[in-house]
């Protein structure tokens, strides 16, 4: 295993920040033990997130960009989930290390989690106002009238419209993007330090993707809260992020500030990505996209998993696992926060 | 990021997928590898394992019970009222019941008509049942209301009631307590298969091949029954136990099979009131159908775990 | 919520018509001769026989016989046997046991059975979780009578000689609540196992929903996230079941009823069967049917409480 070990040894790139980020992952491994093997979904990732900064951490569907978000706020299923080795440090201390209890306790008040789905993630038979209140009763230990009005607040806050009236109502209630604002306000309720919001606007219609958005970013800036936006739509983030962290096959492939990656991407999969999106320029031409399948977690390619599906892949790519080089101007002038885990990062940014 | 241009569509969100072809191929396939990793999963469950030796030795048992035993409880020197409850032996394994008959040799013959009746009951539940409910399910509208309404009727009488009701001053036999069993059973399949024909009645393999232009029958019996089928054998395995257990209740209460035919319901009824002078004529025949029943479900129980993705 | 109740009784007039029709068509189109039945072995006298049936309009076309019942028992005549008992009377004498017993074994089967469930479910796959399910299935497998009967020798007759008489053999009714804890026992066996094993599935597969997930990540107790959030959505089917389950209880009672010696509805059909009395049978079932009907309306209406997305659909 001297690949993994090799990805360790190379702290990951990030932007300059004085002391302790909020949150800083390091070399995270998850697993799952199913019957048809091990399924190794998160395979050595870093990153950090500050206080008022967005990470976006993007990824198609079993890259491990949700895994991880589900390690750091303690809500993977173990078993069959199984985390081997890493740290997740927040506010300097390492989560994984903390008695149950103690965890249990930053979960909600410190770290807050946004899902995807709001109609199912949140509980049918139980009104807004109780799901919402239940934050403050539980962690403040609100009676039942206070917390009943805390909740009116909060769903004023997230620009619900009658708020008092519509507390007493229950999910299906609402629509889409009313019950996302839901959502968002309780994660909110206690003015957590990080929040981990899971495609959340995956599920809404386009034009309610942007107002949510708008939403979550409004809030963040005003509680100054560290964010870290999962997605798989390269649209959404140029708007709210600071920076990028690109994952494939369970491993960071690139990480970057976000106006630079789509100026310059420095890693395959990133540019392929980005090639991707339609574009009303090159209208008539035929869409770009990227070959084949993502990897099977049960049996990812040897050396870099991108391999099998790269339009430059070379001998050395099926053997040596690439590190997450960092990447430079070509007269060797630093990027800050810049890194890209492909053999030919220089060819990919300079050629 | 829509993606119009290859052939693996990456909405299908598992990373294990293999590669997709037609409509039609990728259907089977689905079918294909539900059952065969069911399969594999029932190989290695010794539940299923237990339950399927068991449930094949009283086929052969009812089929063919001279191969086990010597004597037939209905030749005339059968009995013999010198050996009334006499205990087991090593060479009457069983021991005698209150009239002198060899309880192991009863026993054995005995497993003939709780097995025609869990078989021809459920043949025929299945049958109506699910043709019925294959049709309601996909026809929908006002054959579906009746039909519906109908077993609403059904399900309001209990089946041991019924069966009690019906049973009551008739001549019983093994076909008899089929027809009245399955007379009150059928709703309960029609309800599943029903209930499965319309969940995979919109799925979208089946809207393809309906835009396709594939007929309604064609597509109900290569698209929507070999996917709606599994919860209906699951149901029909673990509901043949329990007709062979309603039938041993029905002699049990003397309105089931009737003597001279034998049943293990009306032997344990015989033995009843000497249990405590002489238990094993009770015992024996009560493990033999406590063990059939418990074969059916157990069989029914498996299948459904390996059947179930949800529960891997 | 008022009219979703009465959409439920309208929908519930044309299955009590139904079932009373079918009842009424197993017992009397396909059953055999009563007249003959109530002579017994030997041939009935023709001319009693004659009198009988012109007196029970035993000679009219079958629909013509199902009309007059049912006006009857709309006017609250369930008619009355061969010789001369009201069937209502009958009823009424034997109903109030069927009824403690049933509500002492409904009282079992929800309690125990959803305690069980719900521990089975919690500590999945482990040993508790596996004694759960393996007592379960031999509960389904061996047959009421056989349990029943053994249950109430072993525990009756034989704890009673090592000086506890806490189960009466037979059914005795001065012995109050404690006459009805065996039987009640052995009457919620299979529905019980049965409740054991939906709760436990129901358990499991709410803990796996979204909105438990979310419960977690809120930073709720494990108790709080079981309770309030995973047990209050499984209950639903089993609510379901319970509620269906009353009407099976009343069925079953026939066996255990037999076993105790309790003259109750299961008595009743027991020498019903015996004397082939069909106004009873039907009388009976009847009722049985009716009950059945009113607990699925009570289902109905806890259901429309548990899951607010029926209440206003």
């Amino acid at each position: 295993m001297t690949s993994i070990d090799k990805t360790t040894n190379v702290p990951a790139p990030r932007a300059a920040s004085e002391g302790t980020p909020l949150l800083e992952v390091r070399d995270l491994h998850v697993e799952f033990h199913t019957r048809d093997g091990v399924a190794k979904a998160v395979n050595g990732v870093s990153y950090s997130v500050d206080a008022g900064e967005t990470l976006a951490v993007l990824g198609e569907s079993g890259s491990g960009k949700s895994v991880t978000a589900q390690a750091i706020m303690g809500i993977l299923d173990m078993p069959p989930g199984k985390i081997p080795s890493g740290e997740i440090l927040f506010q300097g201390q390492d989560l994984l290390k903390l008695p149950a209890d103690e965890y249990r306790k930053i979960r909600g008040s410190k770290i807050a989690m946004i899902f995807q789905d709001a109609l199912s993630s949140l509980n049918p038979v139980h009104t807004v106002g109780a799901q919402l209140g239940e934050m403050f009763r539980v962690h403040r230990g609100m009676s039942k009238k206070d917390s009943l009005a805390k909740a009116v607040e909060l769903m004023d806050r997230v620009k619900i419209p009658a708020a008092k009236a519509r507390v007493g109502d229950y999910p299906h209630q609402f629509s889409g993007g009313m019950r996302q604002r839901i959502m968002i306000a309780m994660a909110m309720a206690l003015e957590p330090d990080l929040i981990i919001a899971d495609e959340p606007t995956t599920a809404l219609d386009v034009t309610v993707q942007a107002q949510v958005m708008d939403l979550l970013a409004e809030l963040q800036r005003e509680m100054n809260m560290g964010l870290i936006l999962i997605t798989h739509d390269l649209g959404v983030v140029a708007d709210v992020a600071d920076k990028i962290a690109v994952m494939y096959g369970g491993r960071i492939v690139e990480t970057a500030p976000v106006h630079e990656i789509y100026k310059r991407p420095a890693h395959p999969y990133t540019r392929g990505l980005l090639d991707s999106i339609p574009r009303l320029d090159l209208k008539g031409q035929e869409l770009y996209a990227i070959k084949g399948l993502p990897p099977n977690l049960l049996n990812i390619p040897s050396g870099c998993a991108f391999n099998p599906r790269c339009p430059k892949a070379q001998d050395v790519c099926r053997t040596d696992v690439p590190v997450l080089h960092r990447v430079t101007e070509q007269d060797g002038t630093e990027l800050p926060g810049r890194g890209s885990a492909c053999h030919f990062w220089k060819e990919q940014i300079h050629g | 990021m829509t993606d119009t241009q290859t052939a693996g569509a990456p909405s299908t969100g598992t990373a294990a997928s293999g590669p997709a072809g037609g409509k039609k191929d990728e259907k089977q396939e689905r079918i294909a590898s539900l059952w065969s990793d069911a399969w594999r999963d029932l190989r290695s469950n010794p539940i299923f394992l237990i339950g399927a030796f068991l449930v094949f030795c009283m086929l052969v048992l009812s089929a063919v019970p001279g191969w086990f035993t010597s004597g037939t409880p209905f030749a005339a020197n059968a009995c013999t009222l010198q050996n009334s409850l006499k205990p087991p032996t090593g060479e009457n394994w069983f021991g005698f019941d209150v009239q002198g008959c060899d309880i192991y040799t009863r026993t054995i013959w005995a497993a003939r008509n709780s097995v025609i009746v869990g078989v021809v009951t459920t043949t025929l539940v299945l049958t109506v049942g699910g043709a019925l409910g294959l049709l309601a399910g996909w026809l929908g509208g006002i054959m579906d209301s009746i039909l519906s309404r109908i077993t609403e009727i059904f399900f309001a009488i209990p089946l041991l009631l019924g069966g009690m009701l019906i049973m009551s001053g008739r001549e019983g036999n093994a076909w008899t307590v089929s027809a009245v069993l399955a007379t009150l059973g059928w709703p309960q399949i029609f309800r599943i298969m029903r209930s499965s024909v319309l969940q995979h009645k919109n799925n979208d393999y089946v809207v393809a091949a309906r835009a396709l232009g594939a007929s309604t029958v064609r597509i109900t019996l290569r698209h929507i029954l070999p996917n709606a089928i599994a919860p209906v054998i699951v149901v029909g395995a673990i509901s043949l136990g329990v007709y062979i257990g309603a039938e041993a209740a029905l002699s049990y209460l003397g309105i089931g099979v009737q003597p001279p035919e034998i049943s293990w319901g009306l032997m344990i009824s015989d033995a009843k009131d000497r249990f405590l002078q002489a238990p094993h004529v009770l015992l024996f025949p009560a493990a033999a159908l406590s063990i059939t029943v418990l074969a059916f479900i157990m069989v029914g129980d498996a299948v459904r775990d390996a059947l179930d993705p949800k529960l891997r | 919520m008022g009219r979703y109740l009465i959409r439920r009784l309208i929908q519930a007039i044309p299955v009590l018509l139904g079932a009373t029709f079918l009842i009424y068509f197993l017992t009397f189109a396909l059953g055999g001769d009563p007249v003959q039945a109530l002579a017994g072995e030997k041939k009935a006298d023709p001319l009693v026989a004659a009198m009988l049936r012109e007196k029970y309009h035993l000679d009219d076309p079958f629909l013509v016989q199902y009309w007059n019942y049912l006006t009857g028992v709309l006017q609250g005549n369930l008619g009355e046997t061969l010789n001369g008992r009201q069937v209502l009377d009958l009823i009424t004498e034997a109903f109030p046991y069927t009824v403690n017993l049933a509500i002492v074994a409904f009282a079992i089967e929800a309690l125990v059975g959803v305690t069980a469930g719900i521990m089975a479910a919690l500590r999945r796959g482990k040993f508790l979780d596996q004694l759960v399910l393996l007592s379960t299935l031999l509960v389904i497998s061996i047959p009421v009578f056989v349990t029943g009967f053994v249950l109430q020798l072993l525990l009756g007759v034989e704890l009673k000689e090592l000086g506890f008489d806490f189960f009466p053999v037979s059914f005795n009714e001065s012995d109050g609540f404690k006459a009805y804890l065996l039987p009640g026992f052995i009457l919620a066996s299979t529905s019980l196992a049965y409740v054991t094993r939906l709760t436990r599935t129901s358990l499991m597969e709410t803990m796996r929903a979204d909105y438990v997930r979310t419960a977690v990540a809120k930073g709720l107790p494990r108790r709080r996230v079981v309770v309030n959030h995973a047990l209050r959505n499984a209950l639903i089917p089993i609510v379901t079941f319970l509620g269906a389950d009353l009407g099976s209880l009343m069925g079953g009672a026939v066996i255990t009823e037999n076993i105790f010696n309790i003259n109750g509805i299961g008595g009743l059909i027991a020498q019903a069967i015996r004397l082939d009395q069909g106004t009873v049978l039907v009388g009976v079932v009847t009722l049985l049917v009716l009950v059945y009907l009113l607990a699925n309306l009570i289902v109905d209406l806890l259901y429309a409480v548990l899951d607010p997305r029926i209440r206003y659909a």
